[in-house]
């Protein structure tokens, strides 16, 4: 068994896609029509057979309380690895990204926490 | 009159509009009866709210960096206080800290940020300063 897919809970798919893609630097893999949805799924670059991201609609009646909780609360939906937090932190910002928690080391591991423009916090992280 | 600005700045804040803990059932009646008579119950809570160290540790960090949210507070108090704490345990703190007035509150859009206000220690402080007299009991 392996895990190929992850996914973000998203108010707008093709929103989702440009921050994703546009800001984080992610590119498209999977775009398939689903009914209302796309199956719509990017993956890093660096790594293109890798896991890829769905980008899932959050329609479902229990998805906004439970983004608006974890939100509220500052706790990120997933995580990301980066190779320099502090670098991409710089590069996000410049682009307009807001963080709910600037680069923090903490016991070997450097992290921060952004607005994904779409209901949810992301980490990025360098262990 | 030194004591007497604190104590102003003090009973200045004592509104619900600039001091959330006032919205308490406890600060209510506490506002209701005159600042004056009251300014003892109010710093038992900050005396109490400091004799905690999880507690002490939150202000701790947060007067490393102001403005977190929970989740970075949670972080810090488990990576570099090595407190196991629950995520509700440190929430409970910090509401005993904000009726305190030692934390407070800011919502910004979606987000909920908690900030270390010193102005209760400065009342300890004034209380006990030498050679100006006492002003409270």
């Amino acid at each position: 068994m392996r895990i190929y897919v992850t996914s973000v809970l998203v108010e707008d798919q093709e929103k989702a896609l440009r921050f994703y893609t546009d800001v984080l630097g992610f590119v498209k893999k999977n775009d398939i029509p689903l009914g209302e949805a796309r199956w719509l799924t990017v993956v890093s670059p660096e790594d293109s057979e890798g896991t890829e991201l769905l980008l899932e609609p959050d329609s479902h009646p229990a998805a906004r309380p439970f983004k608006e909780a974890l939100a509220a609360d500052g706790i990120p939906l997933t995580s990301f690895a980066v190779d320099d937090v502090a670098a991409e932190f710089n590069r996000l910002r410049g682009l307009g990204v807001q963080f709910t928690q600037e680069p923090l080391e903490m016991g070997g591991v450097t992290t921060a926490v952004f607005d994904d423009t779409c209901g949810n916090l992301i980490q990025i992280v360098k262990a | 009159m030194p004591n007497e600005s604190a104590k102003r700045t003090w009973q200045e804040r004592r509104t619900p509009e600039e001091f959330p803990a006032a919205r308490s059932a406890k600060a209510c009646v506490w506002v209701d009866r005159q600042v004056n008579t009251c300014l003892y119950c109010s710093m038992s809570d900050v005396y109490k709210a400091l004799a905690d160290p999880t507690r002490r540790a939150i202000l701790d960090e947060l007067n490393e960096r102001d403005g977190q949210t929970l989740f970075e507070l949670c972080a810090r108090l488990t990576t570099k206080h090595g407190l196991s704490s629950s995520r509700q345990a440190i929430s409970q703190h910090l509401d005993v800290l904000e009726s305190a007035g030692l934390v407070s509150t800011r919502r910004q859009g979606r987000y909920k940020f908690h900030h270390l206000d010193t102005t209760p220690l400065e009342t300890i402080v004034e209380r006990w300063r030498p050679a100006r007299g006492r002003s409270n009991t």
